[in-house]
């Protein structure tokens, strides 16, 4: 079982490389989706170049949604920041709800085209699942931990790094996967706004018609969330081990 | 010594702990007994201030415990609680480590002590240094969560129903390994139970607690001769009292001189054992071994009943 899945996994990461190395050698598969004799394959970029862009951009919105989500999640479970828990919820909430397409309209006027707007929306948009998965887990502390914690006479601050926040590990890092897989997808709306990703092959492919070049741009897109995602489960795995949280 | 004055605790008006006064002699075991919400837990976590006192103060050899910011203090100060509160994600040995890291211990003293403490709790290091908490039995995570309440070898040691959760068998050998270390070490313990039983073996003096008060704070004995409230009889129960009274005082201190026939009992053993083995066999009277000297020892029946009334 645990065998058939790894191939596949393998499979799936051998298939994306190289179709991105060599895309040409792809052609004949898609030539039957394509009329009039249009080309079979996204021929107006480097396709690894726009793959690369567009994970750049999903892992660096990450990363800011990380840090902020979680920092905001330590304020909120601490005594002093808990009267921030309804604001910071409500604010977080707004990032999700808040279609990733209409902030792009909002933060153009402000920050011009290109990286910036995608970044701004897909930062908002991946706070939520971070932000609630830390806060559940900081609360969930067990209590006779907490307690042992605080009689042992370590510090707010001691308590937090060397008990709190290795024992909400797992959970962050399952918040981290939802946004990070989220937002693969949702990534590919910058290129409306000339962000360099993988969209600009699906926007190619509706402009003129080309169903490969949608299908391509789709393909590579949903490549990259399920590797991203067993990626993400392997590292949760792994630090479940060093937790021991069974 | 610890010094508890005039200690109470309000929650709104709730008065949980209630202008309690109490002297707690160095190297002895003061066991705090009581109903469930009779405030034992928060008069304790008092002593190391997990909850600020409403009024009152707790001195520790005479110094006020406000003097040092809380988390300093608690380093001083052993702490273990039911359920052990090991930390799940750190080996054994790392746990017991804990409060000598806080300290700042050199790593070769450390090392040196963890050993000792697991030599002392019975854990080969071998085997569990490098264990996980899930992995070891519940009475295993208990002493560990004792041993790592000891590791920065505490005066104080303060004990929340430590043996709450561990089955009868395992309980009794913990209360056994807690007075066997209490010698050892000369700490002074502090247990909070609501076993009467447990209260009346390993408690030097013994506090009742009800409503927040502190109803008598006293020898076992005496709680049972002189009981200062009704509550404090219902409490040591009424019904086997004469037992309980027996159960005080040890065959050694008061055997009689001379060879006696009947069944062998240790010297260590306490009198309610030593009428108990008379009532089985039959006999009048029986012989104690193991008295210090080695001299012939013996009991009776009639000298036992003596010792099992106030008097
Ligand atoms: N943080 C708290 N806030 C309000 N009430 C509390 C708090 N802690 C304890 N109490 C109340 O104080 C009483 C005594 O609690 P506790 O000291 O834990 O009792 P015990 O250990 O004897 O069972 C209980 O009625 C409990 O509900
Ligand atoms: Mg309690």
């Amino acid at each position: 079982m645990m065998r058939t899945a790894t191939l596949l996994r393998l499979l799936a990461l051998a298939l994306l490389v190289s179709f991105l190395i060599v895309p040409q050698k792809f052609a004949p598969v898609f030539a039957p989706l394509t009329q009039y004799g249009a080309p079979p394959i996204y021929d107006q970029g480097n396709l690894l170049g726009l793959a690369i862009a567009h994970l750049g951009t999903v892992l660096l919105a990450a990363a800011l949604s990380t840090v902020v989500a979680v920092g905001l999640g330590i304020l909120v479970t601490r005594p002093a920041g808990r009267e921030f828990l309804p604001l910071s919820r409500t604010l977080v909430n707004i990032g999700q709800t808040f279609p990733p397409v209409a902030v792009l309209a909002v933060t153009v006027p402000l920050v011009g085209f290109g990286e910036k707007p995608t970044l701004i929306a897909l930062f908002a948009y991946g706070l939520l699942p971070i932000f609630e998965n830390t806060i559940v887990a900081l609360q969930t502390t067990p209590k006779a931990v907490m307690e042992a914690a605080n009689g042992m006479g370590m510090s707010a601050g001691q308590r937090l790094v060397s008990v709190e926040l290795p024992l909400a590990m797992p959970l962050i890092l399952e918040g981290i996967r939802l946004s990070l897989v989220i937002n693969v997808g949702t990534a590919t709306i910058g290129s409306t706004v000339a962000a360099k990703g993988l969209g600009e092959v699906i926007i190619a492919g509706l402009l003129s018609n080309n169903t490969a070049f949608v299908l391509q741009g789709g393909l590579v897109t949903a490549l990259m969330a399920v590797l991203l995602y067993d990626a993400m489960v392997g590292l949760e795995r792994r630090v479940c081990r060093a937790v021991q949280v069974e | 010594m610890i010094t508890i004055e005039n200690l109470s605790k309000r929650y709104g008006d709730n008065t949980v702990v209630d202008d309690v006064s109490m002297q707690i002699e160095k190297n002895s075991i003061t066991v705090i007994v009581g109903t469930s919400g009779s405030g034992k837990s928060t008069l304790l976590r008092m002593i190391n201030r997990l909850v600020e006192p409403s009024a009152g103060r707790v001195l520790l050899e005479g110094r006020d415990t406000r003097s040092e910011p809380a988390h300093l203090l608690r380093r001083r100060i052993g702490y273990a609680i039911q359920g052990h509160g090991l930390f799940p994600h750190r080996t054994v040995a790392e746990n017991i480590a804990t409060v000598p890291r806080l300290l700042g211990w050199a790593p070769e003293r450390v090392k040196a002590r963890v050993e000792e403490l697991l030599h002392v709790f019975q854990l080969d290091p071998a085997k569990y240094s490098a264990a996980f908490p899930h992995e070891l039995s519940g009475g295993q995570q208990q002493r560990v969560g004792v041993a790592r309440a000891l590791a920065a070898e505490p005066q104080v040691l303060l004990m929340d129903e430590p043996f709450g959760a561990l089955d009868p068998i395992i309980r009794a050998k913990a209360q056994e390994d807690l007075l066997d270390i209490q010698r050892r070490f000369g700490t002074t313990v502090v247990l909070v139970t609501h076993d009467m039983d447990e209260a009346f073996h390993l408690g030097d003096r013994v506090a009742v607690m009800s409503g927040g008060r502190l109803l008598q704070y006293d020898e076992p004995a005496q709680l049972l001769t002189h009981p200062a409230d009704p509550f404090v009889s219902r409490m040591t129960g009424l019904g086997d009292r004469a037992l309980r009274l027996l159960s005080l005082t040890s065959a050694a201190a008061v055997a009689l001189p001379g060879a006696a026939p009947g069944p062998k009992l240790q010297a260590s053993a306490s009198l309610r054992e030593a009428l108990s083995e008379m009532l089985w066999s039959g006999s009048q009277s029986c012989e104690v071994i193991g008295i210090e000297g080695g001299a012939p020892a013996h009991l009776t029946v009639d000298a036992i009943l003596e010792h099992a009334r106030p008097g």
